[in-house]
């Protein structure tokens, strides 16, 4: 019994452990990163595996996107590189969008730790690159060769050395070659991190293999998953959304089936993949399916190979949510980011005042840059070169016995970028970033508020701006139980023009880009909304008075 | 009785007790007292009262007289502070609001972000824009400001943060914006951005402005009040008031930026420690405090600390990055964890054990308080674990109830555990002084740190009973818990220089730095610091340290670099870089010499010069001291009980030399001996314990 006791206890500390060195690893990765959208805005992850592949723990700091996509990457390595193949000092590097986390943007990077010359574990890291040359960050590539340099699973580093032939075509291949090189070597260097952390751990706890960790935790995760899965009705439930897609509308059908201790999503029925970059690879589908999923079931438990085994999706080849090679995928989130509140629809049904209302979901990536190249005005020659990147958040929907957040990400893990630090950079100024007043779907609980933003040059030349991952314009964040749709988004130029496509648009020199994100939509009957609510909304300017009493019959 | 330089008095306001500490030429002389929220001068002038009464002095004999205190941090996190407007650039009036737009828990669709200090219609748009380079883009229209003024006036509003974009880069628009409303809000507190955080990134900036205007009025009026009760009873002498940045500071600026006064308790902690690392030539010091809710960790080298210019007040969820209000001051840098001994043990569904963040607290506090608390906490823990004697708990003021620690922990991880006896306590432990340690490992890492190097000081009252487990856990081979552990804070107050830092962004590429502008900014930096040194220090020695945050061009983590203390020539630029590679080669193993670097921020800090302490003598060898008694107590290397003996602190005489395991008693707190340790008394009288392989 004492033994068996101090084992538990020890296991405890162990996995305790095993989560700190994953979360070592994203720091260091965080800290050293150059991408804005990494380092701002925290687009990353760090994990480590068994050497079956299976995710044991990964670090909080990151992106939903990057760590259910990581969890299935390490295992596609695997293949190409058996671990019996794999030596010490090896690092592995690859960016294929399906055997990766999605888009030719983010870099995985796999090292294998070493007791000796004994393999026992695998760490992984992802980071979202400034840019992989191609036509850049946008969804008009037709195919993923017009999309930028693809590096399929090689050796990044050998004992001897790192391999510079494929740092130097990607480097080659990137408009912001120095910073994607110095990217790829703060994975390798974060990636050292964690093996040092872990082997460390393994000495101070006199270890020779994690295999029986690995196995308590994956057992324990699995457990308590399965516990949580029980709490849901069996059954099927099914669900269909509207988004606006690139030149089409899409439709995203979908069937959840519980039961057996399992939840699988199947996503048959769904649009086919569009010939423009809005596909979500089938990594990337399964990634914010189970997140919704996890995120209402089983929250507390940690990701790992265990927690993730009993959540199943099933999608068609050749549909937007399993696009197959050489589909377009750069805007992947724009369909990818929608799919938790698929899995909110479907578990509303089973289990009713469990979720939220859907949200705007999908973040705006505010991809600017000068318009050098794009057009014949003599004034753009003297103009400000410049690329950068800032990102617009629209209303999260309300939530059972509250409000929705509003201009908050979800389900992306990233945040905004300050404005001064955009402005810093180029020659822009947002002359507006503000609360959208009755963009909230109203609802017993209201949704969470878009807003507006409105971004000119100073200097007296146009810049380009993707609308690439603009949606949610035709078709609004739904309401649920009586509470109504968020309000639509919009972009358009301030001189009125709608920029009616998710193409590469120019904002004319003197005139401004008018972005209006969604709001989130609401939950239960308006007209239950507690008074003092409305009143403090409209207050605070949230709620205009006309809203307050179309919307929710308010009289003074 | 004339005032005597060499008296001096430091009281530290903490949330439950008011710490004095009485230093005088015979000694050193400390009482607690209770805290009183509603008028906290009153505790302090009792405090006074009751160590002047002990050292047989007159008020008037006191020579100095530094404070430190929560009440600022308090007012935060209650939301207690005065009722606050943001006057802002017209458009971005929600900035303070919108926040990081991110959400810090990703799996809990629930969580809220922290409610800003000024609601909405509070917050007066004014038309102006200032650009990046700082050029005037767009007029202040200063008809906005009177829209403004009439908004405030009808609210009923004490206090004004003005906080416009770039203000840091051209402070003119917010200076006059001031000046107006000042003319027309008679008697309301306004503050500016470009005063309180001239730096870059306009939600932490205008965040700062709007914390340090919510507690203002009420700081300057506690402030006020204090000196004016000292005064009465006689106490004349020069009061101080410790900072966050492990300086102090005169009364009058305090009130001007009290929110500089936030986590002034642990900065003196980390002095302590300093000053000890310096007197016993420690070259690397790891300082552990831990409390009833919280444990902090802070690395020293050479007896310095590092300094960092971002905190958060006030999380929502203890240890969650972001759930707190982001302030930019100068902070002393450390990690805090949500560890202390109230703080609560449960099953989480992996059938795994969880302690903290939340804490018991004093009420109902642990279930062996016999108050009325059911979850088992940290501290029922050490009891169950024949760590802490029952009866000897604070001194003996506190009888815990051994029974119901153990039923709570039984009931509420034992049960769900199939663990009996000591095991459900044991596993508590266990697992609080790993979280302890991986956050240490992780601080270390984010510094380039090796952790095994430092030697722990470990103080506050939970500390000595699990420092000798968490050196364990972390390869430290020394821990010394100095004598007076239980009012480290305010003894630290007593090492700390009169001191004051001045810092603005200004991005400038290293490769092609405007030397001339360069020095003219470093002037301003260092004459706005020499002001305010000088109101304090009077003619005493001053010191200088001008710091750049340097980083590569498109990364976001810069590292801080010293400038030398004379005008900067061009030959002083390749050894910036130089050795701004060194130090990033040794925090990221790597460096990148074809990528442009920059500076971003600039700063000063102009500091009282230190008298180096003595080096402690060598305490003489005095033999063994004979323990009080036996008990068992869990030893966590071995997995079980062991007796061991039991000493009073009282009886240790330098020189002494104990052999682990032992537990060592005092009223405020124990210290837990390990197997794998020895203790000795050094001369000061600290407990030294070393690790026997390391002797």
């Amino acid at each position: 019994m004492p033994d068996n006791s101090l084992k538990a206890i020890r296991m405890q500390v162990m996995w305790n452990r095993l989560i700190a060195v994953v979360e070592e690893q994203a720091q260091a990765l965080l800290r050293t990163a150059f991408g804005h959208v990494a380092r701002e805005a925290g687009d990353l992850s760090a994990g480590v595996y068994d050497l079956d592949g299976r995710m044991l723990a990964q670090a909080v700091t990151g992106t939903p996107g990057h760590v259910n996509t990581m969890a299935a990457a390490v295992g596609h390595f695997m293949r190409h590189f058996p671990v019996a193949t794999m030596k010490p000092g090896d690092v592995f590097v690859t960016n294929d969008p399906w055997l990766g986390t999605g888009h030719l943007f983010d870099f995985v990077v796999v090292t294998p730790a070493f007791v000796g010359d004994t393999p026992v574990a695998l760490l992984a890291s992802t980071c979202h690159m400034v840019d992989v040359g191609g036509i850049g960050f946008s969804a008009d590539a037709r195919s993923v060769f017009e999309e930028g340099t693809l590096i399929p699973h090689l050796r990044l580093r050998s004992k001897a050395g790192l391999n510079e032939d494929v740092l130097a075509i990607v480097t080659a291949n990137s408009r912001n070659p120095v910073e994607v090189r110095g990217d790829i070597l703060s994975l390798v260097s974060c990636n050292d991190v964690g093996v040092d952390r872990l082997i460390g751990m393994m000495t101070e706890f006199d270890l020779a293999s994690i295999g029986e960790l690995a196995v308590y935790i994956i057992d324990h995760s699995r457990a308590a998953t399965h516990e949580a899965i029980a709490r849901v009705p069996e059954g099927r439930y099914r669900v269909e959304m509207n988004l606006d897609g690139y030149d089409a509308p899409i439709l995203l059908k979908a069937e959840m089936r519980v039961g057996g201790g399992e939840i699988t999503v199947d996503y048959a029925g769904s649009s086919p993949a569009s010939i423009f970059g809005i596909n979500s690879p089938k990594c990337y589908t399964d990634a914010y399916t189970v997140f919704g999923l996890k995120c209402a079931i089983a929250p507390a438990v940690p990701n790992n190979a265990g927690s993730l085994e009993p959540f199943k999706v099933l999608a068609e080849a050749g549909s937007i949510v399993d696009p197959t090679r050489p589909s377009p995928v750069t805007a992947r989130h724009v369909v990818g980011q929608m799919l938790p509140d698929i899995a909110f629809g479907c578990l509303a049904q089973a289990m009713p005042d469990s979720v939220p209302a859907e949200s705007a979901g999908s973040i705006w990536v505010l991809a600017m840059g000068s318009a050098h190249g794009r057009t014949g005005d003599a004034k753009v020659a003297n103009a400000a070169r410049f690329n950068v990147m800032n990102v617009g958040l629209g209303g999260v929907g309300a939530r059972p016995g509250k409000d929705g957040l509003s201009t908050t990400a979800f389900p992306s893990g990233v945040g905004t970028i300050p404005i001064e630090i955009t402005e810093d950079q180029s020659p822009l100024v947002f002359w507006r970033k503000e609360y959208l007043p009755d963009s909230g779907g109203p609802g017993a609980h209201r949704g969470g508020l878009g807003q507006v933003i409105e971004i000119a040059n100073s200097e007296e030349a146009p810049f380009t701006i993707s609308a690439a991952t603009f949606d949610r314009i035709r078709f609004p964040p739904r309401g649920r139980d009586g509470g109504r749709e968020g309000r639509k988004g919009s972009a358009k130029l301030g001189s009125g023009q709608d920029l009616a496509t998710k193409a590469t648009h120019m904002v004319p020199a003197g005139d401004k880009l008018v972005v209006e994100l969604p709001g989130g939509g609401g939950l239960g009957d308006p007209k239950k909304r507690a008074r003092a609510k409305i009143e403090a909304d409209i207050a605070s300017g949230l709620v205009t008075p006309e809203a307050a009493r179309r919307d929710y019959g308010f009289s003074d | 009785m004339a005032e005597d330089a060499r008296i001096r008095l430091a009281v530290d306001i903490g949330g439950t007790f008011t710490d004095v500490v009485l230093e005088t030429l015979s000694g050193r002389l400390t009482t607690k007292v209770l805290t009183t929220p509603a008028a906290p001068e009153e505790g302090v002038i009792e405090g006074i009262g009751v160590v002047l009464k002990l050292a047989g002095l007159e008020p008037s004999a006191v020579g100095l007289f530094i404070h430190g205190t929560t009440l600022a941090t308090n007012a935060l996190i209650e939301r207690k502070g005065a009722k606050t407007a943001l006057v802002t650039t017209a458009g971005l009036r929600d900035i303070l609001e919108m926040g990081y737009e991110k959400r810090f828990e990703q799996y809990d669709f629930y969580m809220d972000k922290p409610e800003p200090l000024v609601p909405r219609p509070l917050r007066f748009p004014v038309r102006e824009r200032i650009s990046a380079k700082g050029a005037v883009l767009e007029p202040l229209h200063e008809d906005d400001l009177m829209t403004a003024a009439e908004g405030i006036r009808t609210s009923g509003t004490q206090a004004v943060a003005i906080g416009f974009i770039h203000a840091y880069a051209h402070a003119e628009h917010e200076r006059r914006a001031r000046d107006i409303l000042a003319g027309l809000l008679p008697g309301v507190t306004i503050c500016i951005s470009s005063e309180v955080c001239p730096e870059i990134r306009e939600y932490e900036r205008f965040s700062t402005t709007c914390a340090n205007a919510y507690v203002r009025p009420m700081m300057a009026g506690y402030l006020n009040r204090l000196r004016a009760r000292l005064d009465t009873i006689g106490l004349r002498a020069p009061l101080f008031l410790m900072m966050s940045g492990g300086g102090l500071t005169t009364l009058d600026h305090a009130t001007r930026f009290p929110i500089r006064l936030v986590e002034s308790g642990p900065a003196g902690g980390v002095i302590l420690a300093g000053q000890i690392a310096r007197e016993c030539d420690l070259p690397a010091t790891l300082a552990f405090d831990m409390g009833g809710t919280t444990a902090k960790i802070c690395l020293l080298d050479e007896g310095e600390p590092e300094r960092a210019r971002r905190f958060e007040v006030a999380r929502m969820y203890r240890d969650l990055k972001g759930s707190g209000l982001p302030v930019r001051i100068p902070v002393v840098e450390m990690v805090e964890i949500g560890a202390g001994g109230g703080s609560i043990a449960r099953v989480d569904a992996m059938k795994r054990i969880t302690v903290g963040p939340d804490s018991a607290g004093a009420d109902p506090g642990p279930a062996c308080y016999g108050r009325g608390g059911k979850a088992p906490t940290v501290t029922d823990a050490n009891v169950a674990l024949g760590r802490i004697d029952p009866a000897r708990f604070a001194g003996g003021r506190i009888a815990l109830d051994k029974g119901k620690a153990g039923a709570a922990l039984g009931a509420d991880i034992g049960s769900k555990l199939g663990l009996s006896d000591h095991w459900p306590a044991a596993g508590v432990s266990e697992i609080v002084e790993e979280n302890m340690a991986n956050a240490a490992r992780v601080h270390a890492i984010e510094r380039g740190k090796v952790i095994d190097r430092y030697t722990m000081v470990a103080f506050g009252g939970g500390a000595p009973l699990h420092a000798g487990r968490l050196a364990e856990k972390l390869g430290i081979d020394r821990v010394l818990i100095p004598v007076g552990a239980g009012v480290g804070s305010a003894i630290g107050f007593l090492r700390a220089p009169i001191a004051y830092e001045v810092v603005r962004s200004w991005r400038v590429p290293l490769a092609q730095s405007d030397l001339g502008e360069a020095n003219r900014v470093i002037t301003s930096l260092r004459n706005e610091a020499h002001a305010v040194v000088a109101a304090g220090a009077g003619k005493a020695a001053l010191t200088e340290t001008r710091l750049v945050d340097v980083r590569y061009v498109g990364q976001g983590h810069e590292l801080p670099m010293s400038l030398p203390n004379r005008p900067l020539a061009a030959s002083d630029l390749p050894d910036l870089r130089k050795r701004f590679e060194d130090r990033y080669r040794q925090i990221y193993g790597l460096h990148l010499p074809d990528m442009a670097v920059e500076i971003v921020t600039w700063s000063v800090t102009v500091s009282t010069v230190l008298e180096p302490p003595a080096k402690l003598a060598a305490a003489k060898r005095t033999g063994s001291a004979a323990p009080i008694g036996r008990r068992l107590v869990y030893e966590p290397a071995k997995g079980e009980l062991v007796e061991m003996p039991i000493y009073a602190r009282a009886d240790l005489k330098p020189g002494v030399r104990i052999d682990g395991p032992a537990v060592i008693v005092e009223d405020e707190t124990t210290t837990i001996v390990p197997a794998s340790f020895g203790a000795t008394v050094n001369a000061r009288g600290d407990i030294v314990m070393e690790a026997r392989h390391a002797r």
